[in-house]
């Protein structure tokens, strides 16, 4: 009994329930979401790392490109000059008719870079010129790139305004021996645009300063460039192809990062910055949108979760409760039973007495006609009462009686039965009287039914108490009652239909019970069905009842045909 | 005279008094019995037995056996059958035996009555017929 007890208490405090979802949903959600979860953080960080490493990578290559253009620009240029220089004669270089011949062929070669050609001796006076500007003659001796420059044999110079006032750098080539040398301007804008090329992102950008930290191009965040940075990338002794790399918050908090290389014999620097949310854009946007996929995911295994699982133990308490129920109709039958076996045992004891006692008072009806009784007081009072003890005791015949008929301890015999011979003869019997309620009993048998193993006289009562039920329900309205026999599968079935006024749900679950009755008192003993219960499940079969207030009843009875002999039955039928 | 000769056979003991004082005085000569070998004896010697009312449920031989007894040795005691219970197996059988009738217990003392009457007649007719068929030999042989 502990488990239906336990399904009992189930059922009557949703607290069983309420902590199983609540369980079963905590277990789906971390089941779910912790491999979700580590998955992700591990090929997050796996990711970030990874990607970091090939920004930088990427971004390193770039810088190397970019001061692989600007080392050989600058070589070229350089190289131009010095052709100039080893090709033609100094007499011929003097000639500024010469210069500005070359000079347009420079520039018509190289778009504009060349700005000026110039000869200049060794006191630094510039002796021939060819340019826009009228510097011919003009005196170099004091100035820091002509005392370089007149010391080696090229010379390129750091970017400053100059006598033209406007920033240039220039180019000097001095002949082996020679005591003088030629010097080429580079237009700033052009030199600009080539470091600028290198633009990525919204913030990354490229600029050259010196060893001073004088930038030699315009950088596009000039605040954002410490000279810390230049000594702390200087203090290194870097090896020339190298990249550095190093990461500095701005004033105004963003971090860069800072990729430097040596220029020019390291004489330059070459600075390519970044805003470090820049670098890594998509990397921070990849990683935000696997957040939120992350995060709308778990709501949706959540939500999933809570939801399956109320399902789910909506159905686990509807399941108890059917088992419940089921359980109760287990209970019933075996209740019906042995109420059956108690009752006729009481039934019998019972009856002997009974009729003593009416036989007495039946006695003392008889002395009370005596004469000497008749003067009495209360002769009438005496006489009404042994009549009531009469009656009451004939009542308590019929209850024994069918007490006795519901379970009776010999079994009567069992023969094969042809049931349509038995509702032919039943419902002849029960005619006449269905016929005085305006009941009219209609019969559809099957022709052929195989025949059951029963006993006569039992499916008989049956019978006759199922059709007495019908007209009893139908005395005042009159109607129909519809018999039915047929076969379904290995099963007979006879149906019993009637257009009474129906039976209540509540009373359908208990209407095999013993005692239970719906009539006046004295007119039903509550057995008539309870008797048909257990004479149809001792021959193995099923009775059962489909009805509904003011939709009549159906009484369905359910015998399986005998399997060894049925094939002969059939035939003998 | 009394109406009828009847013999009471059940094992209950008050309802055999109680039955007995009141067929008595529905002018009825009753014997009883307590049980079916008891009845057997008294019917032996009490030749002028009508109807024997018989429970059908007792200790030791049951009705049935008993109405079989009675039959064979007095075919002409006309026997009505009481059952306590309402097997219609158990009524059929005492029929198919040779029983008048049978009545569920406890019944009323005027259906009984009328029972016994009505065997009674039965078993008059019968003895009657008997006799005439008796006269009829005798008268019979006498014109052969």
């Amino acid at each position: 009994m502990a488990p239906e007890v336990s399904t009992k208490n189930r059922l009557a405090n949703g607290g069983y329930y309420r902590s199983l979802t609540r369980n079963m949903i905590l277990t789906v959600i971390v089941v779910s979401l912790s491999p979700l979860i580590l998955i992700s953080s591990l090929i997050g960080v796996q990711f970030h790392t990874s990607y970091q490493e090939k920004v930088m990578d990427h971004l390193q290559e770039i810088v190397r490109k970019h001061k692989q253009n600007i080392d050989s620009f600058l070589n070229e240029r350089l190289a131009n000059v010095a052709m100039l220089v080893r090709v033609h004669s100094l007499k011929r270089l003097s000639s500024e008719a010469f210069l500005k011949e070359a000079l347009s062929l420079f520039r018509e070669e190289y778009g504009g870079v060349f700005v000026d050609l110039g000869l200049v001796d060794e006191h630094g006076v510039q002796v021939a010129y060819a340019g826009p500007f009228e510097l011919k003659r003009a005196n170099y001796a004091d100035a820091e790139w002509f005392k370089r420059a007149i010391r080696s044999p090229f010379h390129i110079s750091d970017v400053f305004l100059g006598l033209r006032g406007l920033p240039h750098f220039i180019i000097t080539v001095r002949p082996v021996g020679a005591r003088w040398l030629l010097r080429a301007t580079i237009d700033f804008v052009a030199f600009n645009s080539l470091v600028e090329a290198t633009q990525l992102g919204k913030t990354g950008s490229a600029f050259i300063v010196n060893h001073n930290g004088d930038f030699q191009t315009r950088p596009r965040f000039e605040a954002a460039f410490s000279r810390e940075l230049l000594t702390g990338f200087l203090s290194r002794k870097t090896v020339e192809e190298r990249v550095a790399v190093f990461e500095n918050d701005d004033p105004t908090g963003r971090t860069f990062l800072y990729l430097m290389t040596p220029l020019k014999n390291g004489q330059w620097i070459l600075v390519f910055m970044q805003a470090k949310n820049d670098a890594f854009v998509d990397l921070y946007r990849a990683r935000r949108w696997a957040f939120v996929i992350l995060l709308l995911g778990g709501l949706g295994i959540a939500g999933t979760s809570v939801l399956l699982s109320r399902r789910m133990v909506q159905r686990i308490a509807r399941a108890d409760r059917e088992k419940e129920m089921l359980n109760e109709q287990v209970i019933e039958a075996g209740k019906l039973a042995s109420v059956g076996e108690l009752a006729a045992g009481i039934a019998h004891e019972i009856n002997n007495p009974m009729a003593i006692m009416v036989e007495e008072a039946g006695w003392i009806e008889d002395l009370l006609q005596e004469e000497e009784f008749e003067e009495g007081a209360h002769i009438d009072e005496f006489k009404r009462a042994v009549k009531q003890i009469k009656t009451q005791g004939k009542r308590c015949k019929e209850i024994t009686h069918k007490l006795l008929s519901f379970a009776r301890k010999t079994d009567p015999k069992v023969v094969m039965v042809q049931l349509n011979d038995l509702v032919e003869e039943i419902v002849a019997l029960c005619e006449q009287r269905a016929k005085y309620s305006n009941i009219h009993i209609s019969m559809n048998l099957m022709p052929d039914l195989p025949t059951i193993h029963a006993s006569p006289s039992e499916m008989q009562q049956v019978l006759l108490n199922l059709i007495n039920n019908a007209v009893d329900a139908m005395e005042k309205s009159g109607g129909n009652i519809d018999i039915t026999t047929r076969v379904d599968g290995a099963i007979v079935v006879l149906d019993v239909g009637d257009t009474g006024p129906g039976i209540p749900q509540s009373n359908l679950a208990r209407i095999f019970d013993p005692f239970f009755t719906t009539k006046a008192v004295g007119k039903g003993t509550g057995l008539g069905l309870s008797i048909c219960y257990g004479i149809i499940h001792k021959i193995g079969g099923e009775i059962s009842v489909n009805s509904a207030v003011g939709m009549g009843a159906v009484f369905h009875i359910r015998v399986p045909i005998p399997k060894i002999d049925g094939k002969k039955a059939t035939s003998r039928s | 005279m009394a109406m009828a000769v009847v013999m009471l056979v059940d094992d209950e003991v008050p309802f055999v008094e109680t039955m007995t004082k009141r067929l008595t005085k529905r002018n009825l000569a009753i014997l009883s019995a307590f049980s079916g070998a008891e009845a057997l004896e008294k019917l032996k010697t009490q030749k002028n037995v009508d109807v024997v009312v018989l429970d059908v449920k007792m200790p030791g031989m049951d009705g049935i056996e008993t109405l079989r007894e009675i039959k064979r040795a007095h075919p002409l005691v006309e026997v009505v059958m009481l059952t306590g219970h309402a097997t219609v197996e158990t009524a059929i059988e005492g029929m198919k035996l040779g029983a008048f009738d049978y009545l569920m217990k406890p019944c009323e003392v005027e259906v009984l009555m009328a029972k016994v009457e009505e065997a009674k007649l039965k078993k008059g007719a019968h003895e009657q017929k008997i006799l005439e068929a008796r006269l009829k030999e005798i008268i019979g042989r006498g014109r052969g």
